[in-house]
């Protein structure tokens, strides 16, 4: 059972049985996002309130393995009362951290990600050091695992998604 | 029609005189080398046939084989090369049709790309000649999707209808409205094995039912031709469709086995060299069956792997391989039940004689995938999540299961492995 502690670290399985902000918001004013995982059939619906360029609040619910759901749990956490554009750095560290490994199995859909690739975009430089994700950094053995990387970015890429939706100002009629 | 070169190699556990019920199964393991492998250090205990199942030495020496020594295009040479692919080809489609008990296996099995395709197959082309808006097709909750997509393209496309035989509380089909369901339906379309419960269908009795009603009935039999004995006469089907690497044979191959009339009746599949008789400027002239349905080079070595796969099965017999899988699927009920009680649901027909070894589980609220991850770690290969029938999972009331499927080289070991990793698994996430 040793990789497989790489894998369920104790913070892992501690957000899997108590997810923090698992819920629903409003919507509107929250926008409301689903993903899915076609192959394993998991979903997740993200809740995300941002004002005045903050994440004001954020819920998520749906159904998943223990890696997507604590995640999502650990997503929420980590963006919560922070900037859009602080939430849209953390996305892109914690990708950068996931897709290191993808681009090696040739399997990365952006193609062009390395450790400080996206570091080039310009004025929104995100910090790619993952020591700044904190607990986040729990989540890191899920690269040994490919099959399971898309469990752990499945909420991130709907909450950016959610950030998206929210700065062009679309609102689903309710 | 012999096949010498191929059948020399079959089953060499077998005895040459042996009747089905001397079969050792114990020794059958040795027949295929990828189970000598260790994964994490732990033999490979593979208990994913349902999806795919893996392959005797025989089948890989007998497509080696053929390309080593055999292989040219079918249906064009003179040569000695292409005649004897020629015919190392049509072998195969008559052991394959040998199998399934086809009257005229030389004109009713056409070779496609794989079960899917064959079902496909006769949506493209029965369907599209004989269904318009409106017109009824019937499936059943516990369908496969390779038997949905198809004809909800058709509902698109040109506005059939269809309808779904339910299941009841015991995994079955629920059939006390069949009457009903089947009044004015055109086609029947049914499994004769689900991939997820295992259940056999009473398939026969629908095909009966459909025919009194003026109704064709296909069966996906990709589940059960593989683990049951099969008549396509006793079964009533007018289409059949399986998959050879399902049943030991490659992958990239597959069958449509349908009635003659039926086949006749039906117009090209895809257009190309071999499936045809003429061509001019302004049109051309299909060929005769089967070739009319296959376009382009066919899977050569592929059928031959596949006469491979049934001269394996044969020398077994299907009746010994339905009592073993029987067996074991009594033991694994009981060794589950045992150590786990409430804590593990098996989604499917109690019993073994309504069912094959298929065993969907779900154990106290650890997620399939998170099951699968911690039984891999232990060398055990089952499948977790949809298995390709998202309508019975809704119907079922979950996302995903993890999925044991049981087959001739599996034995009661493979079993309390699998229960072993279970129990680790409700340890981690107690």
């Amino acid at each position: 059972m040793t990789g497989l502690e790489d894998l369920y670290r104790e913070i892992i399985l501690d957000h899997y049985r108590s997810p923090r902000n698992r819920g629903e918001l409003p919507s509107p004013p929250a926008q409301r996002v689903e993903g899915f995982n076609p192959l394993c059939g998991d979903e997740v619906v993200v809740y995300v309130q941002v004002h005045d360029g903050t994440v004001t609040d954020i819920r998520f619910a749906g159904q998943g393995c223990s890696i997507s759901q604590s995640s999502a749990s650990l997503m929420s956490s980590a963006v919560k009362g922070k900037s859009v554009t602080e939430a849209r750095n953390l996305i892109r560290t914690f990708k950068a951290m996931m897709s290191v490994h993808e681009a090696r199995l040739g399997d990365s859909p952006e193609g062009d990600v390395s450790s400080n690739g996206s570091a080039e975009d310009g004025a929104d430089a995100p910090a790619t050091d993952p020591e700044s994700l904190g607990e986040l950094a729990a989540l890191q053995g899920v690269v040994k695992f490919p099959v399971r990387i898309k469990c752990a970015t499945l909420s991130w890429n709907t909450l950016a998604q959610g950030l998206d939706e929210a700065e062009q100002g679309i609102v689903l009629d309710a | 029609m012999t096949n010498s070169r191929v059948d020399q190699k079959v089953a060499p556990t077998m005895r040459t005189d042996s009747c089905p019920s001397d079969v050792d199964f114990s020794k059958l393991k040795g027949d295929f080398p990828i189970l000598g492998r260790t994964v994490h250090g732990h033999r490979v205990v593979y208990l994913d046939s349902a999806s795919s199942a893996q392959r005797p030495q025989s089948v890989l020496d007998a497509m080696d084989s053929y390309y080593q020594t055999t292989h040219a295009n079918v249906h064009r040479g003179v040569y000695t090369l292409a005649e004897e692919a020629d015919r190392l080809y049509e072998a195969a489609r008559v052991a394959v049709g040998r199998l399934i008990g086809a009257p005229d296996p030389e004109h009713e099995v056409i070779f496609t790309k794989n079960a899917t395709e064959a079902i496909n197959l006769v949506a493209a082309t029965w369907a599209r000649s004989n269904l318009g808006h409106g017109d009824v097709v019937l499936l059943t909750d516990m369908e496969h999707h390779a038997n949905i997509v198809p004809w909800l393209m058709l509902a698109e496309e040109r506005g059939i209808e269809l309808r779904w035989i339910g299941i009841d509380d015991e995994y079955r089909l629920d059939l006390s409205d069949l009457d009903r369901l089947l009044d004015g339906v055109k086609l029947v379309a049914c499994t004769t094995m689900s991939n997820v419960l295992g259940t056999i269908t009473p398939f026969a009795q629908i095909a009966e039912a459909a025919h009194r009603a003026g109704a064709v009935v296909l069966a996906d039999g990709a589940q059960s031709v593989p683990h049951v004995p099969t008549d396509v006469t006793r079964l009533g089907c007018d289409f059949l469709a399986f998959s050879a690497h399902k049943m030991l044979g490659p992958t990239g191959i597959g069958v449509l086995w349908g009635r003659r009339e039926l086949l006749e009746a039906m117009p090209p599949f895809l257009g190309g060299g071999g499936m045809i008789r003429d061509v001019r400027h302004d049109g051309f002239t299909a060929n005769v069956l089967p070739w009319k349905f296959e376009a382009g080079t066919p899977p050569i070595a592929e059928a031959v792997g596949f006469g491979a796969a049934v001269s394996y099965l044969e020398s077994i017999g299907l009746d010994a391989i339905r009592a073993h899988e029987v067996d074991l699927t009594a033991y694994a009920q009981s060794v589950l039940a045992e150590r786990f009680g409430d804590d593990l649901k098996i989604f499917g027909p109690p019993g073994t004689v309504e069912r094959g070894g298929v065993l969907s589980l779900a154990y106290r609220d650890v997620h399939p995938h998170d099951l699968a991850q911690v039984l891999d770690q232990a060398g055990v290969c089952v499948r977790a999540g949809h298995h390709c029938a998202k309508p019975l999972m809704r119907r079922l009331g979950v996302n995903a299961t993890a999925r044991a499927s049981l087959y001739l080289y599996n034995d009661e070991s493979d079993v309390d492995v699998l229960a072993d990793a279970i129990a680790e698994a409700g340890t981690l996430f107690a």
